[in-house]
């Protein structure tokens, strides 16, 4: 016999507003089986949850249910509360009248009847509640980071210096990511690969640490505390242990002038076998076999091999597959940049001189193509006035995204005062649109290059940009003044918005945790689990969750290291028992469940009788792989396997009770 | 108790069979964002549209429900990998199944919503339920009691 106790929370007015929850209270108590019902301000408070607990124990409960927000905001609260006086958690169920009821509609009325629907709905659910035990799974410590930037490259020296095992994957020959590639960081003015280098040089040394680069992940499977991952090395054709990093063999490549470098972004050349910038860890080459004579003309050119001391150069070294075990997963997968071309008026492209915000940083830096001398593409000159336009891509959502990219205001500010250093006498034009700079010393940063460095703001947006002889036209709008205005300007420098990794996706779904439809990872609550994926035991880092500064980035590194580590210092973990069963009576053996099941958690078992043989063969669930979605449950003729919390019964049960 | 929904054509009872990841989550943020939409509906969560048997929404027409909203996350969304495409492929033949039985086809309604699509929940739920208002009365296999 059921005994069941309802609270109903007002959530102050945010419920109490919109459905009567008096009314409410009175009619849940006439459901048979409700021993009493009662409301509350707020059920969420330690006064709320003391007098549900009060309930259980006086009452002598079997089950609760709370008319408050949804689920996903508080089971969980109010389940630890229910464990506290003996009740199996699994018998607290939660009608969500917040969030789909008392938010979405207006008719008090209405709204109070759709309420007392979801609250019978699950008056009717908690009576065939069955008491559920957790799941204990062993923890295999050692963690995976997935994208060599700063984040990553945080998240690794955190776990790592927790004394735990890390292996750092990195698509690119070095780590470093998108920061290396930048100059001097706003708004200290520090130059980033001052500070990057000697944290990189600490990743590759750390004893903690198995760095993986030009490497991809190439698939993982099982789940929290045990997952399986093969890591696809893709061959660098040099043997990295015998490599001293000497340079003897790119200066040595005939290929110098035809392939473009990335780390420059196409500012500059490099040879087939190469590094992508000076201060690259690992300091070993990796032979770029699209470009390499040796493998396009059959072996003819082996001038690299002739040149190196070592006789590190192997030209049959094949890609390689590493499968490794792991318990965590850290996906920092960094950011692209949009595509320039999209705004055909700004003449990305079709102008040598319109660059994008990146291209600049490059410029700008002494390891970069013109040794930190700013010269522009066409002709090397060094310009006298550039125009920096804001916003290119963000916050347009006709053709680029509707979101801030966040970092443009201050690289913008940044660019313009570095030039303005650079070339004494220069002078700058920045069109934006708005100026966002919050973080700390940020709108100072700003003021001091509008104020100390001249740099001349323009709120509004450019139309069109021309070349007239060695000169670009912008002409654009002040909107603040209300003029047209027109630039003869040396340099255009577009601020591009950013969007996720390419191929980020596919790492979403290899990992099988979601992403929002820009393509980045969204967190498991955007406020209150913003290091946590939607899966377990996989966490975020960097700009894969979004735009985001250098420091934001660093903590989001730190905060899943932090996450990692917690979970890292309890011997097992604890899964929801929400999983599925088998009635190994009824089961007829035909294993429908197995092949509709995605985790391969159904296994065949074999029944015997007292002698030893084989009765019969039925369905086995191995509950640290099953995470109880249910798609075996329909798959099943014989009605003999059932997903716990969710069983057939009852969600007819909950269908009937809408009955009319 | 006044306000009761289903008791005539014009107000309609809808039933929703949601997942727990995608649907339920962009139902949700649509509280969060505080839009409004109709209040014919009833929404029965599931830890994944994979685990919506058809019978679900045979039970859910034999109960008086004039319109019956099947909802999950996007193809290559699942949290569970591939339970959407099982739902999908379910639904497709259980479709034909229905249109057999001679039920209106227009009362069944099959969507993907993501958890960051609060405002395509409250299209599809607002635009559903005009569309089973404007439906005649019923008179199928599940209306003869």
């Amino acid at each position: 016999m059921s005994r069941i106790g309802v609270f109903v929370c007002w959530c102050g007015s945010n419920i109490a507003g919109t459905v009567d929850v008096k009314k409410l209270t009175e009619e849940a108590a006439k459901i048979p089986g409700v021993v009493e019902a009662v409301d509350y301000k707020y059920m969420c408070s330690d006064p709320g949850q003391n007098s549900l607990r009060n309930m259980i124990r006086e009452k002598n409960l079997t089950g609760v249910v709370l008319a408050a927000c949804s689920p996903h905001m508080h089971e969980n609260t109010f389940r630890k509360a229910a464990v506290k006086e003996g009740l199996n958690p699994y018998f607290v169920e939660i009608a969500n009248i917040r969030e789909q009821v008392s938010w979405v509609h207006e008719d008090k009325e209405r709204a109070t009847y759709k309420a007392m629907d979801l609250l019978k709905m699950m008056v009717e659910k908690v009576k065939r509640d069955r008491a559920i035990e957790d799941v204990r799974v062993p923890l295999t410590k050692r963690a995976l980071v997935i994208g060599g930037g700063i984040s990553g490259m945080q998240a690794a020296l955190d776990i790592a210096s927790g004394g735990v095992e890390v292996i750092l994957v990195e698509k690119e020959p070095s780590i470093g990511g998108r920061m290396i590639q930048l100059d001097e960081t706003f708004p200290t003015l520090d130059c980033s690969s001052c500070i990057m280098t000697p944290k990189m040089v600490e990743v590759s040394q750390h004893p903690n640490i198995k760095l993986y680069t030009y490497s991809e992940v190439e698939n993982v499977s099982g789940y929290i505390g045990n997952f399986n991952v093969k890591i696809k090395k893709m061959t660098k054709s040099v043997v990295e242990k015998d490599c001293t990093g000497c340079g003897d063999c790119w200066n040595a490549c005939p290929m110098h002038k035809n392939v473009k470098s990335e780390f420059n972004i196409n500012l500059s050349e490099r040879t087939a076998i190469y590094v992508p910038f000076p201060q690259a860890v690992p300091l070993v080459p990796v032979i770029d076999r699209a470009a390499c004579l040796h493998f396009k003309k059959g072996g003819k050119c082996v001038k690299c091999y002739e040149v190196c001391g070592p006789k590190c150069i192997d030209f049959t070294i094949q890609d390689e597959i590493i499968e490794e075990k792991v318990g965590a997963i850290v996906a920092a997968t960094g950011f692209d940049l949009m595509d320039n071309s999209l705004y055909g008026e700004y003449g990305y492209g079709k102008y040598k001189d319109v660059i994008s915000g990146l291209q600049f940083e490059r410029l700008l830096s002494a390891s970069g193509p013109t040794e930190g001398v700013i010269k522009r593409p066409s002709d090397g000159k060094t310009p006298q006035t550039i125009v920096f336009i804001q916003c290119v891509g963000s916050r347009d959502p006709e053709k680029g995204v509707p979101y801030c990219s966040k970092v443009c205001c201050m690289y913008t500010a940044k660019h313009a005062k570095l030039f303005s250093h650079k070339v004494h006498g220069s002078q700058s034009y920045v069109f934006y649109i708005d100026i966002r700079a919050t973080g700390k010393g940020y709108e100072e940063f700003i003021r001091d290059t509008i104020e100390k460095d001249g740099v001349v703001y323009l709120r509004g947006r450019v139309s069109k940009i021309y070349q007239d002889r060695d000169k670009l036209i912008i002409r654009g709008a002040d909107t603040l003044s209300g003029n047209q205005v027109e630039i003869a300007a040396d340099m255009v420098v577009l601020a591009t918005g950013v969007i996720p990794k390419k191929g980020s996706d596919k790492i979403a779904q290899m990992l099988g945790i979601s992403y929002d439809k820009y393509g980045f990872f969204t967190e498991s609550h955007p406020k209150l689990r913003p290091a946590e994926s939607s899966t377990a035991g996989i966490y975020l880092a960097g700009m894969a969750q979004g735009p985001r500064d250098i420091p934001e980035s660093v903590v989001s590194g730190s905060a899943a290291a932090s996450k990692i580590l917690g979970l890292f210092s309890k011997s097992e973990y604890e899964v929801e028992g929400t999983i599925a069963g088998v009635n190994k009576t009824t089961c007829v053996g035909c294993f429908y469940c197995q092949r509709v099941c995605a985790y391969s958690a159904i296994s065949k078992e074999e029944i015997k009788d007292r002698n030893g043989n084989v009765i019969k063969v039925v369905a086995n669930v191995n509950p640290g792989l099953c995470t109880g979605c249910g798609a075996c449950v329909n798959a099943c003729f014989s009605k003999s396997i059932d997903v716990k919390g969710y069983m057939d019964d009852q969600i007819y049960a909950e269908i009937r009770s809408l009955a009319i | 108790m006044a306000g009761k929904t289903g008791e005539n054509v014009k107000d309609p009872r809808i039933i929703a069979f949601v997942c727990n990841w995608c649907t339920y989550s962009g139902a949700d943020l649509a509280g969060t964002s505080r839009m409004k939409y109709a209040d014919n509906i009833r929404v029965i969560k599931l830890p994944c549209s994979g685990r919506i048997d058809p019978l679900f929404i045979v039970e859910a027409f034999k109960k008086g429900a004039k319109g019956v909203l099947v909802s999950g996350c996007h193809p290559g969304d699942c949290h569970y990998t591939s339970g959407n495409y099982h739902s999908r492929r379910k639904y497709a033949a259980f479709r034909d199944l229905l249109n057999y039985l001679g039920v209106d086809l227009n009362r069944v309604e099959f969507s993907w919503i993501s958890a960051s699509e609060g405002n395509k929940w409250v299209s599809v739920v607002s635009e559903f339920t005009e569309k089973i208002k404007s439906l005649p009365d019923v008179h199928d296999i599940f209306s003869s009691r």
